[in-house]
């Protein structure tokens, strides 16, 4: 029921008195109201502008958010307000919806966050009052063309288990995925090009042999021009027909325009062999021949301008028809005035009313051929005032025609400069995500840190990481358990791949260290620390009393981090602290000993023995060693 | 003579091409053809899904949260999804901002069906939360139940090794490429051997819950970690 006659309920149902005497039967029960609330003041806090309403106003529209038990999730006890953490000048169009029960939306605001706030306090967009209805769906209409773009690129991603038909569906519509799929675009092209100069050319006068005048080339060289036409039109069905097999709708596939163009190219060719040269016919067959050069338009999936000309056109077709209707409105209205003046004249071209049209269209479009040309004084004062209301008519639509197309265009040189620029787009997002997966690398090495130096808990809460961090970086830890594999550096990961080609014994055999990298209380493993154990690594660091955890860290490069541990500090960084790497970090690359995992249940045997683990070792000159001595 | 032959075989062609014009019209205004290849009216005209969540005091009834923490937790939610369900393709993206490293989607799969208890395609508020209240607030039995649900994934009430190899793939596809040791082909395999071995006691190449409870709780180390994450909320 709608909200305004929410209020003339009561009168309503007290008007009802008026059935009583007529009624037959006894009346049902009222329903009681059994909350019976006095009407109160709600303050509904948004970000901190408070907004007073009565209860009835929010209760008009029981399906919303703020209508029904759903802001009950927001309520604040302390405050005895309803707080929502959004935005407070959207939040006003939205209070005035239940105030007034109109929806308006704001000019100045962005469609799509208009929309999300619409969402969020569940109120459909339909609802929008007349006044701003057409600009909020030539707003949203226009951010959809944009996101589309964004997605038709997305398109081109490979998904994992494509059969045969869909990856043959992809390569047509679009020819940069595979080689294949960019041959065989070139080779339609190709083949469109040949058959549209093949119809140009056949009706090109040929030189002519001594008893004959000139002939056309086709009919000079039938065999050869029916040969080539032939192919084209081979190749020109077989692409249909794969086209139609690997659509993922054939239905739809076959109401396309596309298709539609495809098959009036083709048929005329099948139609032409199967009729015999019969008289009666003829004019079809001429038809006929006017159809091939309907396979040009076959060129509109190859050229993107093409495709944007014929969308500009259809969505200026109502433009367009207005035009052309207006045109013939004027062209019979002038056609029978110039008619009628030029009766008189003797030797007259202007014969009949349609004899006329053609020389209404030539002024009209100030074109001005002059083959036929007024003679009376009526006729040439008729005849200018057709000429000036001729660039009148033609110039009232074609503005709109114009800043259609303008549009249309921008919009796709905008699509094309963002595809130029997601490959930097690309570049950073990866960034970033591998500057998230590297700071849980290096709070692991912090993580380490901490232990060795036993920091307190104060000093530990002045480090920068956050809760939110320690409890993500928890979470990732729990993840290495469960797969007893670790997550590390792309230059470490690089570099093993490399040693594993190189050797597999030399990591081996100078030292054994087990470390166990848990910062926090993951399964448990505290208990962990105090098995002894020595290490040893190439720039031979020898630790005696094994208590304490020495984790080497080497940074070449990188301001952020350029931690060491303090209790080797004069032993590393000396000799080792200036080393021509890549450019990156060294990471420490741990190996945690398979512990028992976090959230699946996994087998204890996998890996081997515990108290063993494998440092790298790494030969070349960019890479340092990496060792870790834990307890 | 021949001019005037010329002329009806033009007059013949525009005859025809006039009618061949027309017939497609018709074809278009009788739906049989659309001319419209990308039709952007139509994504207009699909209105979101809307849901509203049972009430707070009824939700409070059903599950081991409080108040405070049911309140705590939809706010969070609506900000995520403000039309109040979460489809797949959301829920996939929330999950592997988490897993830069890794490709999360797969194991978001199967955790999105964990989670959508009736099946339709969408997680609503109550599933939601009833899900956490089983996995923050269960019993042991009901935090067991709730992982073989996960691993069952045609919920037929046996965990086989195809499925139990797909979750172990999906899982380790989280850890991405960049791992130490690096990542096998077998690795997977290997540990849903070891897994099958541990669980499967009489040996028939399927876990029945009653096998997979029954060995979960022996283990003191999965009983353990059980209570892990107990204080998230």
């Amino acid at each position: 029921m709608a909200s305004g006659v929410a209020a003339w309920l009561p009168f309503a149902r007290a008007a009802a008195i008026g059935w009583m005497p007529v009624a037959n039967c006894p009346m049902p029960i009222a329903p009681r109201d059994n909350s019976k609330r006095q009407d109160e003041l709600i303050i509904l806090n948004v970000s901190g502008r408070r907004f007073q309403t009565w209860r009835t106003t929010l209760d008009r529209y029981p399906d919303t958010l703020l209508g029904s038990s759903e802001k009950d999730f927001f309520y604040n006890e302390e405050s005895k307000e309803y707080f929502f953490d959004r935005d407070p000048d959207a939040f006003r169009s939205i209070l005035n919806f239940y105030r007034t029960g109109k929806l308006h939306y704001p000019r100045h605001e962005c469609i799509s966050a208009y929309d999300e706030e619409l969402t969020f306090f569940g109120i459909i967009p339909e609802i929008i009052g007349d006044c701003c209805y057409e600009e909020y769906k030539d707003r949203k209409r226009e951010n959809l063309e944009r996101l589309q773009d964004d997605q038709e690129e997305n398109k081109d991603q490979k998904l994992p288990n494509m059969n045969f038909r869909e990856t043959m569906w992809r390569a047509f519509e679009n020819p940069h995925t595979s080689t294949m799929a960019l041959v065989f675009y070139y080779v339609t092209g190709f083949f469109i090009a040949i058959s549209v100069i093949t119809n140009v050319v056949e009706t090109v006068p040929c030189g002519s042999t001594a008893n004959q005048k000139d002939m056309p080339c086709g009919e000079r060289y039938t065999v050869a021009f029916f040969c080539m036409d032939t192919a084209c039109v081979m190749i020109f069905t077989v692409e249909y027909l794969l086209r139609l097999f690997a659509a993922p709708s054939r239905y739809r596939f076959m109401r396309s325009v596309m298709s539609i163009i495809d098959v009036v190219a083709i048929l005329p060719y099948y139609i032409g062999l199967v009729m015999t040269n019969n008289e009666d016919v003829s004019g079809a067959f001429v038809t006929l021949r006017v159809f091939r050069v309907f396979r040009i338009f076959k060129f509109s999936r190859h050229s993107q301008g093409l495709r944007i000309l014929g969308y500009t056109l259809k969505s200026c077709a109502s433009e367009l028809g207005f035009l052309l209707f207006s045109l013939t409105m004027a062209i019979i209205i002038f056609a029978t005035v110039m008619f009628y003046a030029e009766k008189g004249s003797s030797s007259s071209k202007f014969t009949s009313i349609p004899a006329s049209f053609w020389y209404t269209i030539v002024t009209m479009t100030t074109l001005g051929y002059g083959d036929m040309v007024p003679k009376t004084i009526a006729g040439k004062i008729f005849g200018s005032i057709c000429s000036l209301s001729g660039v009148l008519v033609i110039a009232l639509p074609v503005p709109v025609i114009v800043s259609n197309f303008s549009r249309i265009y921008h919009q796709n040189q905008r699509a094309d400069k963002r595809r130029a620029q997601k490959k930097a787009r690309l570049a950073r997002i990866r960034i970033s995500k591998s500057s998230s997966a590297n700071a849980f690398i290096q709070s692991k090495r912090n993580g380490l840190l901490n232990e060795l130096l036993e920091l307190t808990d104060e000093q530990k809460l002045a480090k920068s990481i956050s809760l939110l961090e320690s409890q993500h970086h928890h979470l990732l830890q729990c993840l290495e358990k469960t797969t007893a594999h670790e997550f590390v550096d792309e230059q470490v990961y690089e570099q093993n791949c490399l040693e594993r080609a190189l050797q597999t014994y030399a990591s081996r055999s100078p030292s054994i260290s087990s470390h166990d990298s848990s910062e926090g209380t993951c399964c448990g493993r505290r208990g962990k620390r105090n098995t002894p154990l020595p290490n040893a690594s190439l720039p031979s660091s020898h630790q005696g009393p094994l208590q304490e955890l020495s984790a080497i860290h080497i940074q070449c490069g990188d301001p952020p981090s350029r931690t060491a541990s303090r209790s080797n500090l004069n032993l590393k960084t000396d000799n080792s602290g200036r080393i021509n790497c890549k450019g990156g970090r060294i990471t420490t690359a741990i190996i945690s000993l398979p512990t028992p995992p976090a959230l699946t249940p996994d087998g204890d045997g996998l890996h081997g023995p515990p108290q063993r683990s494998i440092q790298t070792t790494a030969s070349s000159a960019c890479t340092n060693i990496v060792k870790v001595s834990a307890l | 003579m021949l001019n005037a032959i010329w002329e009806t075989e033009g007059l013949q062609t525009v005859g025809i091409v006039v009618l061949v014009f027309a017939s497609i019209k018709l074809l278009h205004l009788l739906g049989l053809i659309s001319f419209s290849e990308d039709s952007v009216e139509d994504e207009l005209e699909l209105s979101a899904v809307r849901h509203r969540p049972e009430g707070l005091e009824q939700l409070e009834a059903q599950t081991r949260f409080s108040r405070k923490e049911l309140q705590i937790l939809y706010r969070g939610f609506k900000n995520e999804c403000p039309s109040g369900v979460v489809n797949e393709e959301t829920f996939k993206d929330i999950y592997s901002q988490f897993f830069p490293q890794g490709d999360a989607s797969t194991y978001a799969h199967f955790l999105f069906n964990a989670f959508d208890t009736d099946h339709n395609g969408s997680v609503s508020f109550e599933d939601f939360v009833m899900g956490l209240s089983i996995l923050l607030r269960g019993t042991i039995q009901e935090k067991l139940n709730w992982a073989f649900n996960l691993y069952d994934i045609n919920k037929d009430g046996y965990i086989t090794k195809e499925e139990m190899l797909d979750i172990m793939k999906a899982i380790y596809d989280m850890m991405g490429k960049c791992t130490y040791p690096v990542l096998k082909e077998e690795t997977p395999r290997q540990h849903v051997e070891v897994f099958f071995q541990k669980m499967d006691k009489n040996k028939d190449g399927v876990v029945t819950i009653d096998e997979f409870i029954d060995c979960c709780q022996n283990d003191e180390n999965i009983m353990r970690s059980m209570h892990l994450f107990e204080n998230v909320l």
